[in-house]
């Protein structure tokens, strides 16, 4: 099944966001990422498990009549570090964007040890994990300095 | 170098530097020279939890050197009860104080306060996590005891599970290139992954459940309390803990200069007999938690130690 054919399971957006290449399977974790839930009121299509040569198989995402933007993309790099971003202008491709993993996650998870400082969700302070090493992904607490174990932590969405 | 809240936070060179300071006032810290080096400081001291030792030491200290302390007080009287979140008790403190010693039962708390406050913060211990204070006189005593920390064999021995003075001076020995030997029940036995830290940063590290077939070639035996309500049934505890209790007469086969360490405070686990050995040092050790904490507070409020004090050593 060729890459168009993923496409047209769903339709060509006019205005919007594309999110490519998600590992099979995280797709509704990326919506929860980025807050689009129930009450999202624009039009949000999603496939799930379609062929990919790159991937084997993966998930897509159409978000309609809203343009993600950089910092709210970045949040993905812990679930989809390599999906492909498209910003859709007029039906065409108007901007390309990669998600960026940068030295440390803020304010997107929450610490996963239940004795750390942060879990007091009063506690003004952001949530701050460091990125010890991208291959293989691991993550330190800034504060309490206890390696995150990364099944866990998508739990912990802030 | 803003505050001390873990032994990444200080060289190797700073460790040896404050080291030396300390060793300089020791007659201060004695009482036999009054230095008022901080004259007009305020330490302010938060401990969240309880503590003697650390929380008076850190009072001793900087009284020694002519500052002053105010105290948090009981936590349970105090506006941590009300709800006050730890940013906003540092926020107020900070506006009272030059500097602030914490003790709080949350991992992180040291570091959290150090990102809300102004002034440098010293970790007292937070939750299981740091406790790098303890840490710089326990290496103080070590240094004292053998005039180097290079290359020595170090036994710790008891709950290496729970005991952040043990983790954080594992850490700062294979800085030294000491040999670590860990004896402890398995059920207390040190994390597997602070195990596999110090391996990966090259130490050499033997775990055993045999405290007393260690103790011959060693040049500390550092010893730690084992609690009883870590264990299921009293005959368990009794049956882990009757192995790692240190009697006179088990030292007959021990260097001259090894010497036997302790938090404190024991329970049973040194027997009063050791106490008259030459081996003794827990004692000393408590004591010295007043002359570093003198030169890690002259550290952090970039207060010199003059190279000659009246009394001291050159």
């Amino acid at each position: 099944m060729s890459q168009e054919h993923n496409m047209r399971r769903v339709t060509a957006i006019r205005n919007g966001t594309v999110i490519d290449h998600i590992p099979a399977g995280q797709a509704m974790r990326v919506l929860e990422m980025l807050g689009i839930n129930k009450r999202t009121s624009v039009p949000v299509s999603m496939v799930m498990n379609v062929p990919s040569k790159k991937m084997g198989t993966k998930d897509i995402i159409k978000v309609e009549d809203r343009e993600l933007t950089q910092d709210e993309l970045n949040r993905l790099a812990l679930v989809a570090p390599d999906a492909h971003v498209a910003i859709i202008r007029a039906y065409s491709v108007a901007e390309k964007m990669t998600i960026e993993l940068g030295e440390e996650v803020t304010n997107v998870v929450q610490c996963t040890f239940t004795n750390c400082i942060t879990t007091n969700l009063r506690e003004p302070l952001p949530h701050r994990l460091k990125v010890v090493s991208r291959e293989p992904l691991e993550l330190r607490c800034h504060y309490c300095g206890r390696p995150q174990d990364l099944e866990e932590l998508v739990h912990n969405l802030l | 170098m803003s505050g001390l809240i873990t032994m990444d936070d200080l060289s190797n060179e700073e460790i040896l530097s404050i080291l030396d300071d300390a060793e300089r006032l020791l007659p201060v810290a004695k009482g036999e020279t009054y230095l008022p080096l901080l004259q007009g400081k305020i330490l302010g001291n938060l401990f969240f939890e309880p503590s003697t030792r650390t929380r008076m030491s850190f009072e001793t200290a900087m009284k020694r050197l002519g500052g002053d302390v105010v105290n948090l007080g009981d936590v349970k009287t105090s506006s941590v009860v009300k709800g006050e979140t730890l940013f906003d008790t540092i926020q107020m403190v900070d506006g009272y104080t030059d500097i602030i010693a914490m003790r709080h039962p949350r991992q992180g708390a040291a570091q959290y306060a150090q990102d809300a406050a102004r002034v440098p913060i010293l970790n007292g211990g937070d939750g299981a996590g740091h406790h790098p204070t303890q840490t710089m006189l326990d290496l103080f005593t070590i240094r004292q005891a053998h005039g180097t920390l290079e290359g020595l064999k170090v036994v710790l021995a008891g709950d290496l599970r729970y005991g952040r003075t043990v983790h954080s001076l594992s850490h700062a020995l294979i800085r030294f290139g000491c040999e670590l030997v860990f004896a402890s029940p398995s059920l207390l036995k040190m994390p597997a992954e602070i195990v596999a830290d110090l391996t990966n940063h090259g130490a050499k590290v033997v775990e055993t459940e045999a405290l007393l077939d260690s103790l011959d070639d060693a040049d500390v035996v550092y010893m730690t309390r084992i609690q009883k309500e870590r264990f299921a049934d009293e005959d368990e505890y009794a049956k882990v803990a009757g192995a790692y209790k240190l009697h006179a007469s088990n030292l007959d086969g021990a260097k001259e200069n090894m010497i036997i360490m302790h938090p404190l405070p024991r329970v049973d686990e040194i027997h009063p007999s050791v106490d008259a050995t030459r081996h003794a040092r827990y004692f000393e050790q408590a004591f010295n938690g007043v002359v570093a904490r003198m030169a890690l507070l002259c550290r952090l409020l970039n207060i010199e130690v003059p190279a000659n004090i009246p009394g001291g050593e050159a």
